[in-house]
């Protein structure tokens, strides 16, 4: 799971009550601004590096024009339109994905075959990259979106559906019979005790998956677009390549970049809202 | 299986009649492990009588706390019988609110006030009613400073103090409690002894209060059930009603008894594992 951070105050009330040495280091600033002023160094050197190097910018394009080709990407509609048809496709397979994962977890909940199955799959299906398995759906689906959902959703199912089993089979069993002790059976119990009890898994095992997930079907486009497909970011940074549109290669990179930052925010921020609000998880 | 609770009503009607709440006769409990039977307590029978407080004292591991699952409805008796006033097939329920050692047990998912509001709502009371009975129990126990927190910003002595109040709020007709003050520092464990006899006696509360602490069997309980080791059964029942203050000669007189007779058995036993 997470470590605890130097920082966190493990003292509950929590008040600031932190002692500090008054000199400012860096340390001592606030996570944000550390961070934006690490990304700005870096923004300098590399706009620093292309101005004074004479690279070719073939190779490598300036901060500059790669702002300059990723508003004109969003502005004029390409790049947008192949960051909406990858989340589309990303979006189909996870349900798709995560649908799945619940069956099978709720088959591996509640039979002993059905955990037998779970462990089996998962332990030869889950070491291996999903995008391997790629050549094959192209043979049997065709060089379509059929395919990549297929790569994706196996991508997917192994980490939510191992992470959602254990944390079922490791409900504390001492929830378990206060449930049971006031009255709860069946469907209620799954509902206020079981879920809630495993949402720190749940929620870690989504995390991976959406992970993968995004990994998976950047990687299964690019060789869509190395075949001649046709459609998403993967589709775009090859075509860039193609007709040696340098700043839009470096644009779709920031793109899938800035998309992964998010997806990992927003389940950053469901954790706060619960598991680490409700001090089931520790924070990071 | 549906159950039947047992209500005020059926509780106080008992009384009238000098009648038991609980009646254990001839129960053997014990697990079925890897086929085999491992029985852990052997014959116990004993009665809780309408607003008792029944200690059930013994060595580790003499079957305590499996007995009083028994009585909780989680295990079935081998053998014997286990009756709350007319009923005895027991399922697990909430006339039977169990208080556990664990300080784990309460919801992590919900903040004090809603710990002992939600199981409320599942014996069937409406949200209002729920409430003023969460706000009435979380005075007496002391916690209304922590109604907003969620259990981890808790200290054990408070965790203990949420999980009486959730289980007293259900108004059940006897309250098990397993060693609930077990995992606390000496001080502390007084402090929420001395609490729950206050509650005890304002609600007028039967108790099942298993223990392996001599002091607080005497300090708590209004009778003592001694246990033996495994298979056990039940050595002696003990009054000790009418000795409260541990200053007192009869307090010290009460646990010199129950400390020769839960070594009587067991010549190896010292005393230093009894307090
Ligand atoms: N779930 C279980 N399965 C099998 N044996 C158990 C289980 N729980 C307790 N036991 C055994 O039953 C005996 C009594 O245990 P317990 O009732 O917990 O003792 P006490 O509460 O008096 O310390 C012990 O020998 C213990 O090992
Ligand atoms: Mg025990």
């Amino acid at each position: 799971m997470t470590t605890l951070q130097r920082d966190q105050d493990l003292s509950v009330p929590r008040d600031d009550g932190k002692v500090r040495t008054s000199r400012k280091t860096w340390g001592s600033l606030p996570t944000g601004p550390r961070r934006a002023l690490l990304l700005l160094a870096l923004v300098a050197i590399w706009q620093a590096y292309v101005s004074i190097s004479g690279v070719n910018p073939l190779l490598i394009s300036s901060p500059w024009d790669v702002a300059k080709a990723l508003v004109e990407g969003f502005v004029e509609g390409r790049l947008l339109d192949a960051t909406l048809i990858t989340l589309r496709i990303l979006l189909l397979s996870m349900l798709i994905g995560m649908v799945i994962a619940a069956v099978m977890t709720t088959l591996a909940t509640w039979t002993r075959i059905g955990e037998d199955i779970l462990v089996l799959l998962t332990s030869i299906l889950n070491p291996l990259p999903s995008i391997a398995i790629l050549p094959l759906a192209i043979l049997w689906f065709g060089l379509n979106t059929t395919a990549l959902t297929v790569v994706i959703a196996n991508a997917v199912i192994w980490p939510i559906a191992i992470n959602v089993s254990m944390g079922f089979r490791t409900v504390n069993p001492t929830l378990l019979a206060v449930g049971r002790n006031i009255g709860l059976s069946g469907w209620r119990l799954v509902r206020d005790v079981l879920v809630p009890a495993a949402l720190p898994h749940t929620i870690s095992g989504l995390k991976t998956g959406w992970a993968f997930g995004w990994r998976t079907i950047i990687a299964a486009e690019l060789v869509f677009g190395v075949a001649g497909g046709k459609g998403g970011l993967g589709f775009f940074i090859n075509d860039a390549r193609y007709f040696l549109r340098t700043p839009e290669i470096f644009a779709g990179l920031v793109t899938i970049a800035l998309i992964g930052i998010a997806l990992d925010l927003v389940f950053s921020y469901v954790e706060k809202k619960t598991v680490v609000k409700w001090g089931m998880k520790s924070g990071t | 299986m549906k159950s039947q609770t047992i209500s005020k009503e059926t509780v106080d009607e008992l009384a009238r009649d000098h009648k038991p709440l609980l009646s254990v006769e001839h129960a053997q409990i014990g697990y079925v492990v890897n086929g085999k039977a491992h029985v852990a307590v052997g014959d116990a029978s004993f009665e809780v009588y309408p607003g008792e407080k029944i200690m059930l004292l013994g060595p580790s591991g003499c079957g305590k706390s499996t007995l009083l699952k028994a009585v909780a409805g989680f295990i079935e008796p081998f053998a014997g019988n286990i009756k709350l006033a007319t009923r005895d097939t027991l399922v697990p329920g909430p006339d039977r609110a169990v208080v556990f050692q664990e300080f784990d047990q309460l919801f992590p998912w919900k903040s004090v006030r809603d710990n002992i509001i939600y199981p409320q709502r599942m014996i069937g009371r409406d949200k209002d009613e729920a409430g003023r009975r969460a706000d009435e129990y979380l005075t007496l126990m002391h916690l209304e400073p922590a109604a907003d927190r969620y259990p981890h910003q808790l200290s054990g002595g408070m965790k203990q103090r949420v999980a009486i109040a959730r289980a007293l709020a259900m108004d059940p007709a006897i309250l098990l409690m397993d060693e609930p003050f077990g995992a606390l520092d000496a001080q502390t464990r007084s402090r929420l002894q001395q609490e729950l006899n206050e509650v005890a006696e304002r609600t007028g509360v039967t108790i099942l209060f298993v223990t392996h602490s001599i002091q607080e069997a005497v300090y708590v309980g209004h009778r003592v059930v001694v246990l033996n080791n495994p298979p056990s059964t039940v050595v002696e029942v003990v009054d000790v009603r009418d000795v409260h203050d541990p200053a007192d000669e009869g307090f010290s007189e009460a646990m010199v008894h129950l400390r020769s007779l839960l070594s009587a058995g067991d010549e190896t036993l010292s005393d230093a594992a009894f307090e």
